[in-house]
């Protein structure tokens, strides 16, 4: 017994740690590539008008964006200059709308669905018309909560 | 035995280099994955989606607020015009009628809004109204939490909140609205 003991305390193996900042490099690498980073990259204008009665919005896994806005000048020349709806990072048009809450209505586990909100963030200078179109599209695919996204204004 | 002790102290220790370079990498996943950006906004219920228009004429008009947003944003409430900084303190004096006026709401039970807009109205407009007729109503339930459990609404327990809001319930109508005015389409 003590035969074995001392044979193991005395070949304890060294172990390099020159590979590990490799390892590491490659966990981050495999996060950076895995991990979505964050909201769409915006192809339409964005600027939220002012309001006072704000609700904060809690649970970002539960919350959808929908942006109307004209197009940024990058994408002028492909989507013209009228305020357009965008999904995800698609500029979409309002029949998308079931397509594109159906999608990220699966990835919420079934008690956390009633909780879904869409977020809408709509330029403030957008005329009521194509923010009217997408607010039937909303009522008729059953999603309800709806948060009008707005900046905070100093009473 | 001189060259044992050596190797007990070489196993022993932890090569501390790489220590540096596993914080930073924790630090920056952590600055990206995180967004600073909090998204704040007005909450709203949409009605459910029917067919049919609801149909607010067959209430007693003195219960309706009706408020109406034209396409060059100009406002008209019950029949006058009004500037967006009254909308509040008349929605607030309509809902809570204090001098029990016969022209007001009944109770702020049977108060309805009822809200039309151009498909031409900017949405900023759009929105500045609903956040005024939204502080009215807020505001009314504050002083309503105040008076019966002296504290402010925001304090207030979930059944203390359910008792005002039944008793203050917004309610709010939105007709299809109009297409007189120009849309954005240049």
């Amino acid at each position: 017994m003590s035969k074995f003991a001392k044979k193991r305390g005395k070949s304890s193996p060294k172990i390099s740690t020159a590979s590990l900042p490799d390892i590491i490099f490659m966990l981050l690498f495999f996060f950076m590539v895995v991990t979505v980073l964050r909201d769409a990259e915006l192809k339409v204008a964005v600027n939220t008008p002012q309001a006072t009665e704000l609700t904060k919005l809690e649970k970002k896994s539960l919350v959808n964006y929908l942006y109307i806005g004209r197009p940024v000048k990058r994408f002028q020349s492909l989507y013209g200059t009228k305020p357009r709806l965008q999904l995800g990072d698609k500029i979409s048009n309002v029949h998308d709308i079931p397509l594109f809450l159906e999608k990220h209505r699966v990835k919420v586990s079934e008690n956390q669905r009633p909780g879904i909100t869409s977020s809408l963030r709509i330029d403030g200078q957008v005329t009521m018309g194509i923010v009217q179109d997408v607010k039937t599209e909303l009522r008729k695919s059953g999603q309800l909560k709806v948060n009008y996204s707005a900046k905070p204004r100093a009473n | 035995m001189a060259r044992k002790s050596s190797k007990e102290r070489l196993s022993n220790e932890i090569n501390a280099g790489s220590m540096a370079d596993i914080a930073f990498l924790l630090l920056i996943f952590f600055l990206v994955t995180t967004t600073i950006v909090e998204d704040k906004g007005i909450l709203v219920k949409l009605p459910p989606w029917s067919e049919e228009e609801p149909d607010i004429t067959r209430l007693k008009e003195r219960n309706v607020f009706s408020v109406l947003v034209n396409a060059s944003n100009q406002l008209l409430v019950r029949g006058q015009p009004m500037r967006i900084g009254e909308l509040k303190e008349r929605t607030k004096e309509f809902i809570s009628n204090p001098q029990r006026r016969e022209d007001l709401a009944e109770t702020p039970k049977k108060a309805i809004i009822s809200l039309k807009n151009d498909r031409g109205t900017n949405y900023k407009t759009y929105l500045e109204v609903y956040n005024e007729l939204q502080a009215a109503y807020n505001e009314l339930r504050n002083e309503e939490a105040l008076k019966r459990f002296g504290k402010e609404y925001e304090f207030c327990n979930n059944q203390q909140r359910a008792a005002i809001r039944a008793d203050i319930p917004l309610i709010l109508s939105e007709a299809e609205p109009t297409a007189f005015g120009e849309e954005s389409t240049e």
